[in-house]
């Protein structure tokens, strides 16, 4: 074990080693590039492969070839990357090849600017590319998060043949924290489904087109009880001081360290504030907001877009009791005094 | 198996029957004069001859040739449109003996695919491309592709190619010849049984290559669709002959340089991963004193005034003192040359929100910077601020002020950079937050230039006899 100051984009190559990714691909762009740079540093060191494609797009079919052949396989990227690897990453769910893939969220839409946003959250959490697929989605919070759940993805990639995406923002990936490396490293067991080049996988394919509309009715729906399955088994959230809150803020990534910071005030205040948040944004914590809607709690639900993860938390809800969405555009991030401001006035108005 | 009897046998690579996965058909699904039935028989025999078949990746493209492993029995994968190079690469750098194989049509190739195999040829990948032209999009019914000549009518150039509008059909043996990197670039042709014997031979020098390890090798190979051309298998046949292989696309050897391709032997060294990512690791001190003032830090100047190390040096020294410390850099292009600024927090507990919206502490190294943030600043904060630089006092009376001419200590010394290492000195020594032996233990892991690690030293020295001159310590 040890510890280190690491920014959240250089915790992702250290929990790529960990987790026995070989095989990184990537293309720069702000704010994700220092995960390719760490990636071409470290990755000869601990004798894996680093190789900077001509595009995202290049990207995400080089992943599609090493996923084939049997190797565990990361890229990093932004917005506008993720967008060009739209196509890529449905042809690897309907062939199901494991894959990682980070997004350091920028903001959009279009060039945008290089400031942390959350817009990315529907392109990422409802599948991006055609077709009916599901990605595995986690969100880290801090550096060492960064690290645990990059490095806890490969093996979950590989257990369900899915790609895993660490959807994180700027601000996580720029700021420096203390990380433990701790935990122990993994490898790639032989997968049976593989393409190795050898007799014994010699009858393996991997494809994704079936033209016989039973085979792909069969195989869709083998797909979707696969996502039923992680979808169970996945699930990840934390609870701060929810338990007797009558208002609770619902957040992932940097909104969910604002709203930390505005809980501990609002609770010096004397007010039952807690916090909810999603480690899990697919599969999303769906009971635990029907929980928090049946007791009547309120839902704030803070993200840096226009109410993207506030959409799906309502739907949750179902009108069985009051959300509210406070948001933010363009690399702007709500202060903590505005949270703890709003609150106050929030459960001001509710007792006037 | 079923009730067939087999007359003659086909290439061992080849499968003996087709049974199309799906529907249990026994014909291949190319219309009658197709070439890609010549094609993948000469590829398939050639498989068998040099014995690689157990070895073959096959990876079809999308197009006419999707299924093609219907008929290869290899290792099979199936791509999206004109993405095999990119797959190819990401299957060499995976399995070092594999022989991986491309085929892709013109639409594929030449039209949406034409990043990949540019740069994958320019990498000099180990891998070989077939590249069958048939200057049409098959698949989709007969519309132009980027190989369609001049005046050819297609279902979507009714009146033919326009040169003008469409452009001319484009020569990728030609374009990739320009680069450097590949060791064997041929065209061939289906258009007779002599031009065939030869495309095998060109099928079968790629191979070898490619077995030797000679670098990448790509075929290209002028082959009949007489259905979307609308002609019979014979006229496709003489077609090809007439038109495609005089000026258009001429039958040659554009490259043959083998080259040497180093074998990959990162694979080879495989260091614990646990030592090679904890070495240099911190060594933090567990704290367990009274609970220290939580400090938010903002240290702000230009660019080059090593802002964002500063705040690393106070974050380092911090989590070794057993604080839990968050960094957070004003970043991106306002980096270079504009403002800079670092936010940093030390507190005993976890730390929430890693923003400093309100500072306890200010180091403004320049004048924008104490404009900037002056009012920030909560009650009873301190502001260092830069005397060298930063020519007023601040307005604010209920905060500390300490003026430390920072520049001219670190000039005096030479080395102007070093401003920010009396900056963070002095926040350590006037305000005890942080032991100066302990910043004199960071500097060396923080500060990138270790040439300078001694010099830095040196200045804290200066830095503390200012302070001691001037009573502030």
């Amino acid at each position: 074990m040890g510890i280190r100051l690491m920014k959240g984009n250089d915790a992702v190559v250290f929990g790529a080693l960990m987790g026995g990714c070989t095989h990184f691909f990537g293309y720069p762009i702000t704010p994700a590039s220092e995960i390719a740079q760490q990636a071409a540093y470290w990755f000869p060191l601990a004798g894996r492969h680093f190789l900077q494609a001509e595009s995202e797009v290049s990207v995400i079919n080089m992943l599609y070839g090493a996923s084939s052949a049997g190797a565990r396989v990361m890229t990093a990227s932004s917005g506008p990357g993720i967008a060009l690897m739209g196509e890529g990453l449905s042809y690897m769910a309907g062939a199901c090849l494991p894959a990682v893939v980070v997004d350091m969220q920028r903001s959009g839409p279009g060039l945008g600017n290089i400031w942390p946003e959350q817009s990315d959250y529907n392109m990422v959490v409802k599948g991006g590319g055609h077709g009916d697929y599901r990605t595995i989605v986690l969100a880290p919070y801090s550096a060492q998060e960064m690290f645990e759940m990059t490095m806890k993805s490969f093996e979950i990639a590989d257990r369900y043949r899915m790609t895993v995406f660490i959807l994180s923002d700027a601000y996580i990936g720029q700021m420096m924290e203390q990380v433990s490396i701790e935990g122990i490293p993994s490898e790639s067991g032989k997968k049976d489904w593989a393409v190795y080049a050898d007799a014994q996988s010699r009858s393996n394919l991997i494809t994704s087109i079936y033209m016989n509309i039973e085979k792909q009715s069969e195989h869709n729906r083998k797909l979707q009880k696969t996502y039923e399955k992680a979808s169970r088994e996945l699930l990840e959230f934390e609870h701060v001081a929810t338990e007797d809150a009558q208002v609770v803020f619902v957040a992932y990534g940097i909104c969910a360290r604002i709203c930390l910071s505005a809980v501990r005030s609002l609770r010096r205040l004397g007010l039952k504030v807690g916090l909810f948040r999603p480690k899990t944004l697919w599969p999303l914590p769906e009971q635990e907001i029907k929980q928090f809607a049946a007791a009547k709690k309120t839902l704030v639900v803070v993200e840096l877009s226009s109410g993207m993860l506030a959409s799906d938390i309502s739907l949750y809800a179902n009108g069985a009791t009051e959300v509210l969405h406070i948001g933010s555009f363009g690399g702007a991030t709500p202060t903590v005094t505005s949270l703890v401001d709003r609150i106050i006035e929030h459960i001001g108005d509710r007792h006037a | 198996m079923p009730d067939v009897q087999i007359q003659y046998s086909k290439s061992a690579s080849m499968y003996q029957l087709f049974f199309r996965k799906e529907n249990d058909q026994k014909t291949t699904h190319y219309c009658p004069g197709c070439g890609h039935g010549t094609a993948q028989k000469l590829i398939a025999s050639v498989i068998d001859e040099l014995a690689i078949q157990d070895r073959t990746v096959f990876l079809s493209p999308v197009g006419c040739s999707v299924f093609s492993y219907y008929y290869f029995d290899t290792g099979n994968i199936q791509c999206s449109h004109g993405r095999a190079p990119a797959v190819a690469t990401g299957i060499r750098r995976t399995l070092s003996d594999a022989i991986i194989i491309a085929y892709q049509g013109d639409g594929d190739l030449a039209g949406i695919g034409m990043t990949e195999i540019v740069h994958a040829a320019n990498r000099g990948e180990n891998i070989t491309v077939f590249f069958i032209n048939n200057a049409i999009y098959g698949m989709t019914g007969g519309q132009m592709a980027p190989t369609t000549p001049i005046g050819v009518k297609t279902l979507t150039t009714p009146e033919g190619r326009s040169k003008s509008r469409d452009g001319n059909p484009i020569g990728m043996c030609e374009l990739l010849a320009s680069l450097q990197a590949p060791a064997y670039i041929e065209r061939c042709s289906l258009s007779t049984p002599k031009q065939v014997l030869r495309t095998r031979l060109a099928i079968k020098k790629a191979l070898d290559y490619q077995v030797r390890k000679k670098g990448f090798s790509f075929v290209e190979i002028l082959s009949p669709c007489p259905t979307n051309w609308r002609m019979s298998p014979l006229d496709a046949r003489a077609w090809i002959a007439g038109e495609l292989e005089g000026d258009i696309f001429p039958l040659k050897c554009f490259r043959d340089v083998p080259q040497e391709i180093q074998p990959d032997s990162l694979s080879v060294i495989r260091p614990d991963i646990v030592t090679l990512l904890t070495k240099d690791s911190i060594l933090k001190t567990s704290y367990d004193g009274p609970p220290r003032a939580p400090k938010y830090i903002k240290i702000a100047g230009f660019g080059g005034q090593g802002v964002l190390s500063a705040g690393e040096l106070v974050a380092f020294s911090a989590l070794e003192e057993g604080f839990n410390v968050s960094w957070l850099p004003s970043y991106g292009p306002e980096m270079r040359g504009g403002s800079a600024n670092a936010s940093v927090i030390c507190s005993d507990e976890p730390i929430g929100s890693p923003v400093v919206d309100c500072p306890n502490v200010l180091i403004a190294m320049n004048n924008p910077s104490l404009e900037l943030f002056e009012n920030s600043v909560t009650n009873n904060g301190i502001i260092v601020l830069n005397s060298s630089l930063v020519e007023r006092k601040p307005r604010r009376t209920d905060v500390k002020t300490y003026a430390i001419p920072a520049t001219d200590i670190a000039k005096k010394a030479g080395l102007v950079s070093a401003a920010n290492v009396v900056m963070i000195t002095a926040l350590a020594a006037i305000t005890g937050f942080l032991h100066v032996s302990t910043v004199k233990h960071s500097i060396g892991n923080v500060l990138r230039k270790k040439l300078y690690t001694d010099k830095n030293l040196e200045i804290v020295e200066n830095t503390l006899s200012y302070l001691r001159e001037k009573e502030m310590m």
